[in-house]
């Protein structure tokens, strides 16, 4: 690739990951994952559970090394940052975490007035007018004086998510935004992260295994499997992807190339306690 | 036989990376705190580990007083040196109870509770979520919380001493009845400025920074799960308590002995 054609692939994709490798342990989670994040889409990240989705937005984040591979970010190599330029770049990325992880001891109005007050030196009027703002675009700005413990699991949600672009990021991550939400915060969770998406002209990543809501919003889909992207493209192209264990996630069937069953005897070995033998 | 090698040497390598990873939190957050912002934080957490310790502080502090005050007037009276009720009653709190009984209830007042709130900050993610949006905890949670407890602690074991001698002055004086002037008089000509209080209040500071560290390390380096949090807060007790204990002897050792 040439110079500038390599400039140019930087400037279409805010992330570009090359041959990741990270152990935990003596456990491969990623073994040479490579993979790009287009600007301004929206982008998923499915595979089963326990495949280290959060862990890859903790590597992009910064919080956590990997043992090799590259991981740029808006051009900027995450890898090789001091912990004062993470910090910088943090700024612009905004991340809601599976659990929102709101500050307990904060109001509503505080917990989205945090990350305002931290970084930048606004006079309060325009504070209050910024987080009534964000409050409103998530619904809740009648909720501002409650505290986390009065929320409900989906306005807690909305809560963090009006906290994560407090800041107007150019990064959006969410971490299994779906799970644990009832059908209606679901809907409106989805309707959120499309509509802040083109409002904000961000980018977003999401990380989930709920095929349905994911592909309804996603402009690209990459699947993790066993340390690797497995396949990536729109989620139309996916349904009639050629390998049977992406089929197999992506339709949900319980039985395929993932089996069912937990690797054993056969059954009626097993209910004869071995006689036949 | 091997085995048993291999554990004691992974034991200790483990309590090695803990202590190194300990001590570099420690001085990251202490090198973070000076900024006229963080001002208010850190008045919160006066209250917080200070303010709210108060009341078990005196009320633990008036019944020591009076307990060591009955002690020494029945066994001094047998000589007839009630009169020195006062002075013994200032010694013994000044050099060595104070500060030690203050921060053993430090420790399982206020140390326990920021173990307990730092890691269930961990547990839910808060301290990741402030460290995504480009907040450092250790200069917004950890460090005030340092700071807070190495200011309050000298602090409460001054007010510990002040209760215990009035509570101590409370037996001696009003209830049995010894003489009030000798009392005090005995406290004033004997107890000096820099060996009695001064030096008690360099062991109290000496505790306050081993109990905070202790506490907030155990908070910041907790297990995030409900089990996690239950053994951090029993460690930072445990340890608090036996590190207090240990040092005091050897601070006394090094500060009065004459063992010559």
């Amino acid at each position: 690739m040439s110079e500038a054609a390599a400039r140019d692939t930087a400037q279409d994709n805010l992330i570009e990951i090359r041959d990741l490798v990270f152990r935990r342990g003596n456990r491969l989670i990623f073994d040479g994952l490579s993979m790009n994040v287009p600007r301004g889409g929206i982008t998923a990240l499915m595979g089963p559970s326990g495949c280290g989705k959060t862990t890859l937005l903790r590597i992009i984040g910064g919080q956590i090394r990997p043992d090799a591979g590259s991981v740029l970010v808006r051009g900027e190599e995450v890898t090789a940052l001091t912990r004062g330029e993470l910090l910088e770049l943090r700024r612009d990325i905004g991340m809601l975490f599976q659990t929102s992880a709101l500050f307990t001891d904060m109001s509503v109005f505080e917990n989205v007035a945090f990350p305002l007050r931290e970084h930048t030196e606004l006079p309060e009027d325009t504070i209050r007018d910024l987080v009534l703002l964000k409050l409103n675009a998530v619904g809740l700005r009648g909720a501002r004086d409650l505290m986390p413990s009065q929320l409900s699991g989906g306005m807690s949600r909305r809560v963090a998510l009006a906290r994560a672009i407090a800041l107007d990021p150019c990064l959006l991550m969410y971490d299994e935004p779906f799970t644990g939400q009832d059908p209606i915060s679901m809907g409106v969770v989805v309707t959120l992260i499309r509509r802040l998406n083109g409002a904000l002209g961000a980018t977003s990543l999401l990380v989930s295994h709920d095929i349905h809501e994911t592909t309804g919003i996603s402009d690209t889909i990459y699947i993790l499997d066993q340390g690797k992207v497995v396949a990536g493209g729109q989620p139309s192209e996916l349904a009639n992807h050629a390998s049977p264990r992406v089929r197999q996630f992506i339709t949900g069937s319980p039985d395929g190339p993932v089996p069912f069953h937990y690797p054993a005897d056969e059954l009626a070995y097993d209910l004869l306690g071995g006689a036949l033998a | 036989m091997i085995d048993f090698v291999r554990a004691l040497g992974d034991r200790s390598l483990e309590r090695l990376a803990s202590l190194g990873r300990a001590s570099i939190m420690w001085l990251s957050a202490i090198w973070g705190l000076p900024r006229w912002a963080d001002v208010p934080l850190l008045i919160k957490q006066i209250y917080n580990v200070g303010v709210l310790s108060l009341v078990i502080i005196v009320m633990s502090a008036f019944s020591i007083g009076a307990v060591i005050a009955l002690q020494f007037y029945t066994q001094l009276s047998r000589f007839g040196a009630e009169d020195a009720v006062g002075l013994g009653l200032a010694l013994v709190l000044l050099r060595e109870l104070g500060p030690v009984v203050t921060g053993l209830l430090f420790a399982g007042r206020a140390g326990s509770a920021v173990t307990a709130e730092i890691g269930l900050m961990k547990t839910t993610e808060q301290l990741s979520s402030m460290e995504m949006m480009g907040v450092d905890p250790l200069r917004r949670i950890v460090a005030p919380r340092l700071w807070a407890g190495v200011i309050s602690m000298p602090l409460l074991t001054a007010m510990f001493n002040v209760v215990a001698i009035y509570g101590g002055m409370v037996v001696a004086v009003n209830w049995l009845g010894s003489d009030v002037g000798n009392f005090w008089s005995g406290m004033q000509d004997s107890v000096e400025l820099w060996n009695d209080v001064g030096k008690g209040m360099i062991k109290s500071v000496i505790f306050a920074v081993v109990v905070t560290w202790i506490s907030v390390y155990q908070g910041y380096d907790t297990e995030p799960t409900p089990e996690g949090i239950g053994f951090a807060t029993t460690r930072t007790v445990v340890i608090s308590s036996v590190m207090i204990l240990a040092l005091d002897f050897i601070l006394t050792l090094s500060m009065y002995g004459e063992f010559k």
